[in-house]
């Protein structure tokens, strides 16, 4: 079953269509060339959150749809959850 | 798909239309009782009730006239009946439809009283409706189908596959020629510079900044809550979203990855060329559609996640949502239903030829959940208040 989809194959981050939890290893999609892809989750992940698909340092970028859609604001390693927290807008 | 064909009206002055409607268009809120009272003596004709029309000025009267001009000019429309209060107003508005060499008279109701014009105009719209039923469907390319799009009640589902099922076929109509169109400019704010780069030349991006900033002004002069600041809302948060850059690509996913946006217009302003559009709009459903319709499109999609059930009268809407609850819980309202995609059993490639197949069967007559329910929201955009 799938738990996550990938826009495209740059991105770092994917999206989860179902609440997956800690400790899981979550099957996901690259909606772009239909690969798959395995991730270890190091936290939960509820519906429509993103989860991280490598180790991200900080002040670098997360890319979504191919696109920088912030500015990263503390470490993420693979597995974990990418929200508020982590990720910042780069316009305010 | 290359250049697929649907059987569709050709009008006087050469555009495609869907439909077939003969409408009863009041000039202004006093008509819309004459306006009703004759589409229900007349079967076949439908009348466009509206609230506003008196004592506009300026800006705002101009966008009226072009609503309203542009409403009956559209070539869903076969066929019009004015009727205002007074002439002069009803005449300016008949003669902007006439402009399209399709059948239009206009009544006023000032010296006739409400009971005899409701009896002239009801003579016209007959006259109208067998003249309009006797019109055939003809082979016309599914290029010259003008089409528009915008969300509602998006969700995750939104971004992740039905915003990016609409950019798909999109990108399949604008490479076939077709005229199409995209907005919400509240929608796009803290993400206008990713919309201004997907502008085709530097004069494009330049009318798009100019009705941006347009557009953030207004919001600035009328002082509500600092709408930019605030974007994404805590619903968006609360359902994964974290940036507005996040929410803006999710946004602008409906059109496509190739195409790019030719022109920036003023609301109800019509295209003067095919090719991908964008169009000044709030991003307030009936409104939008009904500024689309006004300029001309034809056909719309509606990508929505938690169920927005909003219709036009004369633009067909076609609803097509990824969230399997609403596909569900609200499947009435829901044309197509693309939420195998979130499941892993549906590329998107495939998702934008199913819902090019539904415009397709739209274009050829198939009513759309919208019709059928008889939502027919017909929301004139109001610049300011009337003197």
């Amino acid at each position: 079953m799938i738990q996550f989809l990938v826009h495209e194959k740059d991105d770092n981050v994917g999206v989860a269509t179902v609440d997956i939890k800690t400790g899981e290893v979550a099957q996901g999609l690259y909606m772009d060339s239909q690969e798959s892809i395995e991730m270890k989750t190091l936290q939960d992940i509820p519906l429509g959150h993103k989860i991280a698909l490598t180790d991200i340092a900080a002040d670098t970028s997360i890319i979504k749809y191919g696109a920088d859609i912030g500015r990263v604001v503390a470490e993420i390693k693979a597995g974990e959850h990418v929200h508020t927290h982590n990720l910042k807008t780069r316009r305010w | 798909m290359n250049n697929p064909k649907v059987t569709a009206y050709r009008r006087e002055n050469g555009r495609v239309g869907i439909r077939n409607h003969v409408i009863i268009l009041p000039l202004d809120d006093l008509s819309n009782s004459a306006s009703e009272k004759v589409a229900f003596n007349i079967k076949g004709c439908k009348a466009l009730p509206h609230a506003y029309g008196r004592l506009q000025f300026g800006e705002d009267l101009q966008l009226f006239f072009r609503t309203l001009i542009g409403t009956g000019a559209n070539p869903n429309v076969a066929a019009v009946v004015v009727i205002g209060i007074e002439p002069e107003w009803t005449n300016i508005i008949v003669d902007g439809i006439a402009e399209t060499g399709k059948p239009v008279s206009g009544f006023s109701i000032e010296r006739h009283g409400e009971i005899k014009t409701v009896e002239m105009a009801s003579w016209k719209a007959k006259e109208y409706v067998h003249w309009a039923s006797e019109l055939k469907r003809e082979e016309c390319d599914l290029g010259e189908i003008w089409v528009s799009t915008k969300c509602g009640e998006s969700d995750t589902t939104s971004g992740l596959a039905s915003n990016p099922t609409v950019g798909n076929a999109f990108d399949k109509l604008v490479a076939m020629g077709a005229t199409c169109s995209f907005g919400e400019t509240s929608e796009i704010t803290g993400g206008e510079m990713i919309v201004k780069e997907r502008a085709a030349t530097p004069e494009a991006a330049k009318q798009f900044m100019t009705l941006f900033d347009r557009y953030a002004e207004m919001i600035d002069r009328n002082k509500t809550d600092d709408l930019s600041g605030s974007q994404p809302t805590k619903g968006n948060i609360a359902g994964g979203l974290t940036t507005i850059e996040e929410k803006a690509m999710g946004n602008i996913q409906k059109i496509g990855r190739k195409c790019k946006y030719v022109g920036a217009l003023d609301k109800a302003v019509a295209p003067t060329g095919p090719g991908l559009w964008y169009m000044d709009s709030s991003s307030a459903a009936a409104e939008a559609v009904t500024l689309w319709a006004a300029a001309g499109f034809v056909a719309h999609f509606f990508p929505t996640g938690q169920g927005n059930i909003i219709g036009n009268p004369i633009e067909p809407v076609i609803k097509l949502t990824a969230n399997p609850r609403t596909a569900s819980d609200m499947s009435e309202h829901i044309d197509y239903d693309c939420s195998a995609i979130l499941r892993g059993e549906m590329t998107l490639e495939e998702s934008g030829d199913n819902l090019m197949e539904m415009l397709i069967r739209t274009c050829n007559g198939r009513l759309t959940a919208q019709e059928v329910l008889g939502h027919e929201e017909y929301v004139l955009t109001k610049l300011y208040e009337s003197a």
